[in-house]
């Protein structure tokens, strides 16, 4: 063959000397730049933007990191497991939508009801299946774990029917379009296009009030940092490592011994169920969620996010996310119509050109310099 | 898994079609616990289809069994926990990880699901053991991808290890490889037989002659000749499938690459 000559196997069983090996670096990373970029992030979001930005800009910022929570589960499901979910805003929406419910009928008072209800729906008492909402104990762990059952039975077909790629995102985008229909067509039980607005409070506080606006966006910073550190673990664990191997070659994942299906249906729901927490936080950092906000368009808008950050990292679809959340807004202020066009062309232009995201950048720059460093050396 | 008692492959009257093309027309095959049987035949000959019915890959009728447990009607990740294990014929490795990856995740299938939320910490014995054995130990950080083509064959045996695959069916394991590197994986497929059985498809006749303890020719989906490497060669049947007409014994058949 060619000029290699490999270490042939040592058949016979004589111990080759492992120098080489250094022991004790599991996929070669160290957790102290992690724990100083975690800590970065933190102070960040605790110190500087409270303290740097006005009301207005903070409520938007929150909105922006709800948005980032659904990338950071699109990146493990995308980035890692290849799975292109064009419709996470179900999951949101899901999430969303629990919670409106349940600050609804909290704002109504006990035994009242919603008001829209009232405005269209000619209804005298409350549906059913609002019911059981009315308690916290029922409709916050509804949040995340209504998303991840649906994306549990919708994945346990899918994947065990082996439907990938291309299928998979059109069958995802399909749900979202399903779901919008579905709160469009039911607008006496569920506000119809306007969905379910003016949410007054959030667990017995005003949200009128800028301070307790303030708190709902230090939750969500703090939600945002707990689920990049649940992504970083997942991604660093032995399950990281197969859910890339199951992205890269599902076939070989099988002769393995494993069900790729399983792998994946994982990834699945864990992204869906934070989805659903960031769907259930954007709802008192805005007080509205509507079928506009969780239906194709949305969908697609999470996915660019992730895509120009930057889908196999960690931080990556966390900034892109923000990044294109935040240029939507300015853009949208000073050149109202553009946005749309501005967005598609970022999307084509990272996609032909830069199909790592923004975070390749970094890559690319610190190689360059490496590069430049050894023939300065040499 | 046990290793008191390494597994004969049993494979009775197998048949597999493709809308009406028979490949495989009634192949039966014995292998003992501890062969290494090489699987030789011209191309479509069904040699690759065989081995896709073991493994589940493609449906199958008749019957395979793998020690006393029947394979075919199992899902593939089923058969693979058997310990019944394959390569192709291309290198399927997880290009993007390092090479103590890819052995890891051969090594996860018996692990429970609490091990695999956690990160791996040190390198498992079982997989420093697979490293040392098929020559990869100083290698066990770099990225699989980077790897010379054979060490990526070498790999792809070493996860069959790891996986304690006690069943090995290799897909062309030597193509494409320099002399030194045949001998070096003839040297590893002796190794690993002595508490495995190997299955090898191979068109590499001089690699052939000298590590197959059996061969068997199949030819237009059904078994032509079997037994030792001489027996074969000698067959006259053998001779006029390889070559068109009956020659010398011991020649190299031409013309069997695709």
């Amino acid at each position: 063959m060619t000029a290699v000559t490999p270490a042939p196997p040592s058949a016979a069983g004589a111990p080759a000397p492992t120098d080489a090996a250094p022991p004790n670096r599991p996929g070669g990373r160290s957790r102290l730049p992690a724990a100083a970029g975690f800590a970065c992030g933190a102070a960040l979001l605790f110190a500087v933007a409270p303290l740097a930005l006005s009301d207005f800009r903070l409520a938007l910022l929150a909105k922006y990191l709800c948005v980032a929570m659904v990338a950071v589960g699109i990146g493990i499901a995308w980035g890692r497991g290849g799975l292109l979910t064009l419709g996470q805003g179900v999951f949101f929406g899901l999430g969303g939508y629990a919670m409106a419910m349940h600050l609804k009928l909290a704002d109504a008072g006990p035994g009242g009801m919603p008001d829209f209800m009232q405005l269209y729906g000619q209804l005298d008492e409350l549906p059913v299946w609002w019911r059981p909402f009315a308690s916290p104990w029922f409709a916050l762990p509804a949040t995340v774990l209504l998303p991840m059952a649906v994306a549990f039975g919708l994945g346990s077909l899918v994947f065990r029917r082996r439907v990938r790629g291309a299928y998979f995102a059109i069958l995802s985008q399909a749900l979202a379009a399903a779901m919008v229909i579905l709160l469009i067509g039911q607008q006496g039980t569920t506000g119809g296009t306007n969905g379910l607005t003016d949410i007054q409070g959030f667990f017995g506080y005003d949200l009128d009030d800028p301070v307790n606006q303030r708190m709902v966006y230090f939750i969500i910073a703090g939600v945002l940092l707990a689920l990049l550190a649940l992504a970083r673990q997942l991604v660093h664990s032995r399950y990281g490592e197969l859910l890339v191997a199951v992205r890269d070659s599902e076939e070989r994942v099988r002769f393995l011994g494993y069900d790729p299906a399983s792998v994946k249906l994982v990834a699945y729901v864990v992204a869906a169920g934070m989805a659903g927490l960031a769907g259930a936080l954007f709802v008192p950092a805005v007080g509205i969620i509507s079928p506009a906000l969780i239906g194709i368009v949305p969908s697609i808008e999470f996915v660019i996010g992730v895509a120009v950050g930057g889908r196999a990292t960690l931080l990556g679809p966390v900034l892109g996310a923000v990044a294109v959340a935040w240029a939507r807004t300015a853009l949208s202020e000073r050149f109202p119509g553009t946005w749309t066009y501005l967005q598609g062309l970022l999307f084509v232009v990272v996609v032909a050109f830069l199909p790592g995201g923004l975070a390749s950048l970094w890559a690319l720059a610190r190689r360059r310099g490496a590069e430049r460093a050894e023939v300065s050396t040499s | 898994m046990n290793d008191d008692r390494p597994d004969g492959l049993s494979v009775r009257d197998v048949r597999v079609s493709f809308d009406g093309f028979t490949a495989v027309d009634g192949v039966s095959l014995e292998v003992p616990a501890g062969d290494i049987r090489f699987l030789i035949g011209p191309n479509g000959a069904g040699k690759t289809t065989v081995v896709d019915a073991i493994t589940g890959l493609v449906r199958a009728t008749g019957s395979v069994c793998f020690g006393d447990q029947e394979l075919l009607g199992r899902p593939v990740h089923r058969i693979s926990r058997l310990g019944v294990g394959r390569t192709f014929q291309t290198s399927t490795i997880f290009e993007e990880l390092s090479v103590l990856q890819n052995l890891d995740i051969a090594a996860g299938a018996r692990r429970g699901w609490a091990s695999l939320a956690r990160r791996r910490r040190g390198i498992p014995d079982d997989v420093a053991a697979a490293l040392e054995t098929i020559g990869l130990t100083g290698r066990a950080d770099q990225l699989a991808g980077t790897l010379a083509h054979g060490q990526k064959q070498w790999l792809e045996i070493g996860m069959l290890l790891v996986q304690d695959a006690r069943l090995l069916l290799l897909d062309e394991p030597v193509a494409g490889m320099s002399h030194e590197e045949r001998d070096a994986t003839g040297a590893l497929l002796e190794t690993v037989s002595r508490d495995r059985t190997v299955v090898v498809i191979e068109h590499d006749m001089d690699f052939l002659r000298r590590f197959a303890r059996s061969v068997t020719v199949l030819h237009a989906g059904r078994v032509l000749s079997e037994g030792t490497v001489a027996q074969v060669q000698a067959d006259p049947r053998v001779q006029e499938v390889y070559l068109g007409h009956p020659v010398e014994t011991g020649s190299v058949p031409s013309g069997l690459e695709a």
